[in-house]
């Protein structure tokens, strides 16, 4: 090919770029419906569990909001009389993917806000873009506590308690509920970020609520190992009192049925801090006695008020199951923006607020959520706490149910505002 | 195929500076998001320009995200301990981090051939991850976030910091492809396809084939450190997964992708690579694994010399 | 170190050595005959996942008898792959088999990545599982120690696709063509030997291997997508360990990686992240290709 024909091919090729990018539409000034991106993930392992449920509970808040169907406080339409607009972004692949696709939405998509993230490592690469580019953005999901521990941001906010809220609830259920004093404690976590945390701290808290506890082994299978007989194997012949696990969907799932037969069960008194996710499906293999979290107020162990109907039914009516912890956070997320948002189209005379506002109205804000009260209240006001609760399996009649369930309050499984987690438990969780 | 190759060769500085003049006069006037994804792009380019002068040797690495991770990880640290966040500085960090550890590992790795070295470079890269993984103080597997790149000592206002960035890229790649292109012309260059061809001959001929490996490995490496360091502080985050296998996957896709006909190759592979990954996902938010999988699949069974054979030019008879 | 210890390290080894055998003989038999490295290994261990807790959990839900499962599962892996093998086999694969060895991974990872999406669209994204297969047959003690006898099945079924495959290169008709195939192609083939029709028959074969691999391991755990992902690599590790294309070698690189990752979790159990990786890597620093590999005459 000559140079010419090169070039001309150059610059068809450099002209498509423009051309692809003005097809996406610009925004249209005054009454445009509110661009909203949802990422969450759509493919992969952490797609069942968690990505599709938020998701669903992302299409069906937004639907409801735009019929203006939703219960008080939220009964106007959209945000603020503006509807919403759902633009969805798989959260699988790279952060660099991430990173990639964050930038498209806000630069080249023109959202106005994005509400997502379930991984951790996402939510880290996130924020200081989002920071960069001044866009208004929600993590609903994950759980380092590194975010607003690490740095502060002004354009970030999470509107879910972090993952220490999980370790600390659980090793205060573990004090409140065995009779007996716990003498040694066992884990089986994923060898990750998620799991390695979620020991560390219930590890520290256990230290703490149970001076003198020893750890008799602390198993971390890769990611997605799906076979556990080792470890198993190795936890039994430990005797721990109590077995911690962050386990989550298919390894949760394997876990229980592997460790079902072999009696674990029977021998320890497990914590599945995620088990909210798996207790139906396999409630025929999920002993009673088991502990179970939520990872907060969520599923089970939300309050019964007029959100929740609504919120509960609503999506059980659409998608045949009942909401898990991960549509939960979604929700929460949406109408926690919804209520800063209209506190500053209040504040602002009715009209459209700017991201600045917005912000400030959401900084320290207590919103109502369906699991209950939500408190902006650390991270300078753009990290959430809520209570947190914990149960045993328990079936009744054959339907999976918990029982004997103990609320802690929100101040008590967080640390306070400006102190680190890992110090917060260190110092025997000073208020 | 070599006279073919020397006629175009001859253009290749040329069409290089040409698209060096262009990326740097465009630049301004693109998208934010475009000059990110051209950044992306570049620093892609420069794993799998490396990737080529293995290729052309009949190596394939399936382990050269272990390179693109040590380059990232250097500059990322670096930023964390010692405070520099001049992006050249870091680039070449990244860039000698890498060939220092090629120039170790390639004593074990340059005796093995085909798949053998493909499967000990995977697994080797697979050891670094599972090492970084284990690392809690590195951020296991969330990793870390870098520092805001400075330019010789000034951060760039926020609406220029993307271009900057890329300008400092396309010059920086600039010199590596010209050098690459210029290493091709030497004799220890020329000896690649000789060495895929037939190594026992090479080896009567009097040249050593493990030596030339060895150099083209740590080479190859050198490039996947400066790619590595660059990606690491334009996303400005650095995680364990860039050592997984499926980064590595996604580099010698982009390889079969672009062809090894030029020193270009790489670099268009890879940005039509981001294209097609950002479009599917745009589009098809369910299904991108398969688009993604259909294309590559298109471009091996109707371009079996990746897209730069639609620029060869074709010799009569 | 305990005998309770000993004995536990020894039997999750052999547990996970048979599946790891079953995942990885497939693979080497495809390499050893048609010389591809076959990335949509994972796709048929998942496929036969997915359709062994599909199949099987409709047919329990309507009544058939447990005993019966162990059947079905193996049914199920064998539907699978009779339908989409030969599809790939045929459609794409045959074409291109003059291609370069690295072009045809390329290939068949392409594959991969259409699959994994192909079985995303048919299943959805929740986990299926199916654990009456499971406990079923009651468990053993070993001192503290429980264990499912299913665990058996799978060390039994191992043992019967070892052994059976060995037989069948060695005492049929058809295995005996294949053992020429791997030795030497372009011979076969002038000696009147339907290589086409072999190397059908292989991936056919190699692909109900993972099928079966992943159909009995489905019991055991929650069907996901991905779930192929994992086994490719660790598939790879076996048998490059092994030796490439040889049936001993996958046996004893599964043996080697299954004892030693037991013994990893139960004293070690910082290093199990890549402890499979660092044997792979000393093996081949030490025998480049493979514990037992077959040899091959060098051309000048």
């Amino acid at each position: 090919m000559t140079t010419i024909k090169k070039a001309v091919a150059a610059a068809v090729v450099a002209a498509l770029v423009p051309a692809y990018a003005a097809a996406q539409g610009t925004p249209a000034p005054g009454e445009a419906p509110l661009k909203i991106g949802v990422v969450s993930f759509l493919s992969g392992a952490a797609a069942g569990p968690f990505g599709v449920p938020a998701r669903n509970a992302a299409e069906i808040t937004i639907e409801m909001l735009n019929a203006a169907k939703v219960p008080a406080p939220y009964a106007t339409k959209g945000f603020g009389g503006a509807a919403l607009q759902m633009q969805l972004v798989d959260e699988a692949g790279s952060t660099t993917t991430q990173v990639t696709e964050f930038r498209n939405m806000v630069q080249r998509d023109n959202v106005d806000i994005v509400i997502g993230y379930i991984s951790s490592g996402s939510c880290l690469a996130i924020a200081p873009v989002a920071e960069e580019l001044k866009k208004l953005t929600v993590f609903f999901d994950c759980g380092t506590p590194r975010i607003f521990e690490d740095k502060s941001y002004k354009y970030v906010f999470r509107t879910a308690s972090t993952a220490t809220m999980d370790s600390v609830g659980a090793a205060f259920y573990v004090r409140d509920t065995m009779k007996a004093k716990v003498k040694s404690i066992a884990g089986v976590n994923q060898n990750y970020a998620w799991g390695q945390d979620s020991w560390t701290d219930f590890e520290a808290s256990m230290k703490q609520v149970s001076p003198g506890v020893k750890v008799a082994s602390s198993q971390m299978p890769k990611l997605f190992a799906g076979q556990y007989n080792a470890e198993i194997s190795t936890i039994l012949g430990a005797k721990a009192d109590v077995v911690h696990s962050s386990f989550w969907d298919g390894d949760l799932e394997a876990f229980i049925l592997q460790a079902g037969p072999r009696g674990l069960f029977k021998r320890s008194t497990v914590i599945l801090t995620t088990g909210e996710t798996a207790m139906y499906k396999l409630a025929d293999h999920i002993p009673d006695g088991v502990v179970i979290g939520a990872r907060g107020p969520y599923g089970p162990y939300a309050p019964d008020n007029e959100l929740n109907k609504w919120f509960s039914k609503t999506f059980a009516d659409r998608y045949n199951v009942p909401p898990n912890y991960a549509a939960y956070q979604m929700t929460q997320a949406i109408l926690g923006t919804k209520a800063a948002w209209e506190k500053a189209q209040a504040a602002n005379g009715g009209k459209r607020p700017s991201t600045e506002q917005v912000i400030a109205a959401f900084e320290r804000l207590n919103f109502e959520s369906p699991a209950g009260k939500v408190e902006m209240a650390i991270g300078a006001g753009h990290q959430a706490i809520t209570e947190t609760a914990y149960g045993v399996a328990k079936k009744v009649k054959g339907k999976m149910t918990v029982a004997n369930v103990k609320r802690y309050p929100a101040t008590m499984v967080n640390p306070p505002d400006g102190v680190k987690s890992s110090d917060w438990i260190a110092n025997g969780f000073k208020k | 195929m070599s006279a073919a190759r020397t006629m175009s060769a001859a253009r290749t500085p040329r069409t290089l500076a040409l698209i060096l003049v262009a990326i740097l006069a465009a630049g301004p006037f693109a998208p934010q998001w475009t000059m990110f994804l051209l950044t992306i792009a570049l620093a892609k380019g420069l794993v799998v320009l490396g990737l080529m002068l293995l290729l052309r040797c009949g190596l394939v690495s399936f382990g050269q995200a272990l390179y693109y991770c040590v380059g990232a990880y250097a500059a990322g640290m670096l930023g964390r301990s010692a405070g520099v966040s001049d992006l050249l500085t870091l680039m070449l960090a990244g860039m000698a981090a890498a060939a220092l550890v090629a120039l170790v590992l390639g004593f074990l790795l340059a005796r093995y051939r085909g798949i053998f070295f493909g499967l000990l470079s995977l697994a080797i890269s697979m050891i670094l991850y599972g090492l970084l993984v284990k690392t809690e103080a590195l951020g296991s597997s969330d990793g870390f976030n870098v520092l805001p790149s400075t330019l010789f000592g000034i951060r760039p206002a926020d609406a220029w910091v993307r271009y900057a960035v890329l300008a400092l890229a396309a010059v920086v790649t600039f010199v590596a492809a010209l050098a690459v292109h210029r290493y091709l012309g030497t004799p220890l260059g020329r000896l690649a396809p000789a060495i895929k061809d037939n190594e026992i001959r090479v080896e009567y001929m009097g040249a050593s084939a493990r030596y030339a490996i060895h150099v083209k490995y740590v080479i190859a490496a050198a490039l996947a450190g400066l790619g590595g360091a660059l990606a690491a502080t334009t996303v400005g985050h650095i995680d364990p997964e860039m050592a997984y296998w499926t980064t590595s996957g996604e580099f010698i896709f982009i390889t079969i992708l672009a062809g090894t006909g030029s020193v270009i190759a790489p670099f268009l592979g890879a940005l039509i690579f981001g294209v097609i990954h950002t479009v599917a996902f745009d589009l098809s938010p369910n299904t991108w694994q398969m688009v993604l999988g259909a294309c590559l699949l298109v471009v091996i069974v109707f371009l079996p010399n990746g897209l730069w054979s639609l620029f060869r030019r074709r010799r009569a008879g | 170190m305990s005998l309770e210890q000993f004995l536990a390290v020894l039997i999750d080894g052999i547990i996970y050595s048979a599946w790891l055998f079953v995942a990885a003989i497939g693979l080497t038999l495809i390499y050893g005959v048609m010389k591809i490295v076959n990335v949509t290994h994972g796709s048929f261990y998942a496929l036969g996942a997915y359709a062994a807790a599909s199949i099987t959990g409709a047919l329990l839900a309507r009544g058939m008898p447990p005993a019966l499962s162990y059947a079905v599962l193996l049914g199920s892996a064998l539907l699978v792959t009779l339908i989409v093998a030969p599809l790939i086999e045929r459609g794409i694969l045959r074409f291109m088999y003059v291609k370069d060895e690295v072009v045809i991974l390329l290939i068949t990872y392409a594959l991969f990545l259409i699959l994994e999406d192909a079985i995303k669209l048919v299943w959805g994204v929740n986990p299926y599982f199916i654990a009456e297969p499971y406990g079923l047959l009651g468990s053993f003690d070993v001192f503290d120690l429980t264990y499912p006898y299913y665990n058996l099945i799978l060390v039994g079924v191992a043992i019967v696709c070892g052994v059976g495959l060995a037989w069948m290169l060695n005492h049929t008709r058809t295995g005996k063509l294949l053992v020429a195939v791997i030795h030497d192609t372009e011979v076969s083939r002038a000696m009147g030997i339907n290589v086409d029709r072999m190397y059908l028959f292989t991936f056919t074969f190699g692909s109900l291997l993972a099928a079966i691999g992943g159909a009995f391991t489905a019991p055991t755990v929650s069907v996901v997508p991905g779930l192929g992902v994992e086994v490719i690599v660790l598939s790879f590790a076996v048998v490059v360990i092994g030796g490439l294309g040889s049936l001993p070698g996958a046996a004893l690189g599964a043996v080697i990686v299954g004892l030693v990752r037991s013994a990893t979790v139960h004293y070690l159990p910082q290093a199990e992240l890549f402890v499979i990786y660092l044997v792979m890597a000393m093996v081949l620093a030490f025998r480049p290709r493979g514990l037992f590999s077959i040899a091959e005459a060098r051309k000048i």
